[in-house]
């Protein structure tokens, strides 16, 4: 058998920058190939990748690995497992990590299936085995009730994906030295067997959810649209963004994109405060790194006061309005 | 159109995560004995999706089911919510098949079953959300996939899909035949008609096994997984929950906001 060394990330590019996500990828990408005593490459995709190559060195890349062609301007299912079909069998890479995003969870089972080779898909831990030097990789199941260890024996390159901010960035370090090595895509247009006709953007009114320092969520509880405004005004006085459980997107309460969770956002704010919602695990899949955790919920038995540090038992819509009364006082005084 | 879509049995997700139990030593979830099964959620938007695309152009719709344990009552969802056909994949040789083994018996039995236009899976299932079968199925067959569909249309003979991203969607045109696989985003499922359920109770499933479909005994069950599993826990969640004194809803309100500022977090 060929010999496969090192780890290998996949990184995005938008507008000529590397996403945030991207640099989680770095950051446990060194810390698996310092382990092994290994090079940590990058790959990267993409049409105009310019300066994102050398912001891969300074977040932790050894080599970086660039495959620049406007026939990779959009992320095709074809065109890119072709490309990184090619990468890998060209560098060998005993371990391979993508995000758990658009790309990559299309990507990465894609690629794994025409290398034949294992893939754990949107792991929150991962780790080299002092012995046997293979990838332990930890990911949630059932919704996040139970967690799954797994390794992958017997086939190369091992790969994983992983969750949206599991995993801390490293510094940038303006010192740190590496290589850029450009790979012609050598892509045969006939093969892509789709067409990206249009991209449409959801519009973000106020602070993005992802990027927001406090979450204001609702849920089934809130029972339709103009509960909602109320939810907005709490979120607007604590400076924060509102999110929702999956009930209030399906119903067209709230817009879909708002959707916190397993298959939704995954946000990390200071302060979360979950109102009319249970604390299905899909849910709290997607706040589990929020620092503080409050909840308003009439069930003194729902789920989401395990996970709460702070909880007010009761009808929210009794709640609300005093709660709002008693922050605006105390921020205005 | 015809459209095949892969469902699963699985234990209900929506069970309260205090009633979620496992078996560590089995690395198995427990099923639980006052709750039925369901199909995977998704699987059922996938489903939604082949019945519009039906009701719009026609055709045939066939759901495909591999597992053990099946629920007829369940597993014939699919078929009282309109699909015309029911194909089981039934067989011992697939305990402990992870997504390889998974998608090389469905896509043997796609190829079995012949002509198709269109595939369609759930995104993920709501047991091992891992999110790869469908894909697995399409690189199997050599046919484009699009992964996750919110909107699934037919104009001229070409498919625009719209794949769900983080920040909106994509407008995606494929031909078939394509295999896709379908979000949440789609609306919600319709539910099974009195008509519906008559219809599919008179339904009989066809039940292939592992040898029907002449499969390499090599590439299915727990032996040929790709991944092993070392370990399978629940977490532990430090719960300490403080909760505001009172005696109205109205007070906890306003005690919340100053045990907020009480703990610097206002
Ligand atoms: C594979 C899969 C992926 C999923 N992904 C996600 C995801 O990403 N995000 C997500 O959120 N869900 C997801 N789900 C759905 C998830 O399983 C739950 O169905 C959902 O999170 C429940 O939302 P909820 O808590 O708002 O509703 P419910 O569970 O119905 O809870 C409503 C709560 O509101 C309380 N309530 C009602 N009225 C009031 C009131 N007046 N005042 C105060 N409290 C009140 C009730 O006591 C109850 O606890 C997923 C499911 C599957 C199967």
């Amino acid at each position: 058998m060929a010999e496969y060394k090192g780890v290998l990330i996949c990184g995005e590019v938008t507008e000529g920058r590397l996403e945030s996500f991207s640099l989680e990828l770095l950051g446990i990408g060194r810390k698996l190939a310092d382990d092994l005593g290994q090079e940590l490459g990058a790959v990267l995709l993409g049409s105009g990748i310019g300066d994102a190559a050398k912001e891969a060195i300074l977040f932790g890349a050894d080599k970086v690995y660039v495959v620049d062609d406007p026939l990779l301007k959009d992320y095709q299912t074809d065109s890119y497992t072709a490309v990184m079909e090619k990468v890998c069998k060209q560098l060998l890479p005993d371990i391979l990590l993508l995000g758990q995003g658009a790309i990559g969870r299309d990507l990465a089972p894609r690629l794994a299936f025409r290398l034949g080779t294992g893939v754990t898909m949107d792991c929150i831990e991962l780790a080299i085995d002092p012995e046997t030097k293979l990838m332990v990789q930890t990911k949630p199941v059932y919704g996040g009730n139970a967690l799954a260890v797994l390794v992958c024996e017997q086939t190369k390159p091992q790969i994983a994906t992983i969750r949206v901010k599991a995993m801390a960035p490293l510094e940038r370090d303006d010192s740190r030295t590496g290589e850029i090595i450009s790979i012609p895509a050598e892509l045969d247009p006939a093969a892509m067997r789709t067409k990206v006709l249009d991209k449409v953007k959801e519009e973000v009114v106020g602070i993005k959810l992802e990027d927001a320092r406090v979450v204001v969520c609702g849920g089934r509880g809130i029972g339709g649209p103009e509960g909602f405004s109320q939810l907005e005004e709490v979120a607007k006085l604590l400076g924060g963004a509102v999110g929702a459980t999956r009930p209030p997107c399906d119903s067209g309460w709230v817009a879909a994109h708002l959707q916190v969770g397993l298959t939704g956002k995954i946000v990390t704010p200071d302060v979360y405060v979950g109102i009319g919602l249970s604390g299905s695990s899909q849910h709290i899949a997607g706040i589990s790194g929020a620092k503080n955790i409050i909840a308003i919920n009439k069930d003194p038995e729902a789920n989401i006061f395990r996970v709460a540090h702070y909880g007010a038992v009761g009808d929210y819509k009794k709640v609300l309005p005093t709660f709002i009364q008693k922050c605006t006082e105390l921020l205005s005084g | 159109m015809n459209i095949i879509v892969c469902v699963k049995q699985v234990l209900d997700p929506e069970l309260p995560p205090s009633a979620f139990k496992i078996d560590p030593e089995a690395k198995k979830a427990i099923a639980p004995r006052d709750r039925a099964p369901v199909i995977s959620p998704f699987d059922e938007n996938a489903v939604e999706a082949a019945l519009r695309i039906k009701d719009a152009h026609g055709g045939t719709i066939t759901t495909l089911c591999l597992g053990r344990d099946l629920d007829m009552a369940v597993v014939k969802k699919p078929l009282s919510m309109g699909a015309d056909e029911l194909v089981l994949l039934q067989d011992d040789a697939f305990e402990g098949s992870d997504s390889f083994a998974t998608a090389y018996a469905l896509a043997t039995a796609i190829k079995k079953i012949g002509e198709f236009d269109l595939i369609f899976c759930g995104r993920q299932s709501a047991d091992w959300d891992a999110g790869q079968v469908g894909s697995g199925i399409a690189e199997l067959l050599g046919i484009p996939s699009v992964t996750p569909a919110q909107k699934i249309e037919i104009k001229d003979g070409k498919v625009v899909v719209e794949r769900v991203v983080a920040d909106g969607y994509e407008i995606v045109e494929v031909s078939p035949p394509a295999l896709i696989t379908v979000s949440n985003e789609l609306g919600e499922p319709r539910y099974p008609t009195m008509k519906g359920i008559m219809v599919a109770k008179k339904k009989t499933a066809t039940v292939w096994t592992a040898q029907d479909l002449g499969l390499d005994r090599s590439m299915i069950g727990a032996s040929a997984a790709k991944s092993k599993m070392l370990k399978l826990f629940i977490p532990v969640r430090e719960a300490r929950c403080e909760f505001v004194a009172g005696e109205t809803a109205e007070e906890f309100g306003a005690n919340l906001a100053l045990k907020l500022r009480e703990a610097k977090l206002l």
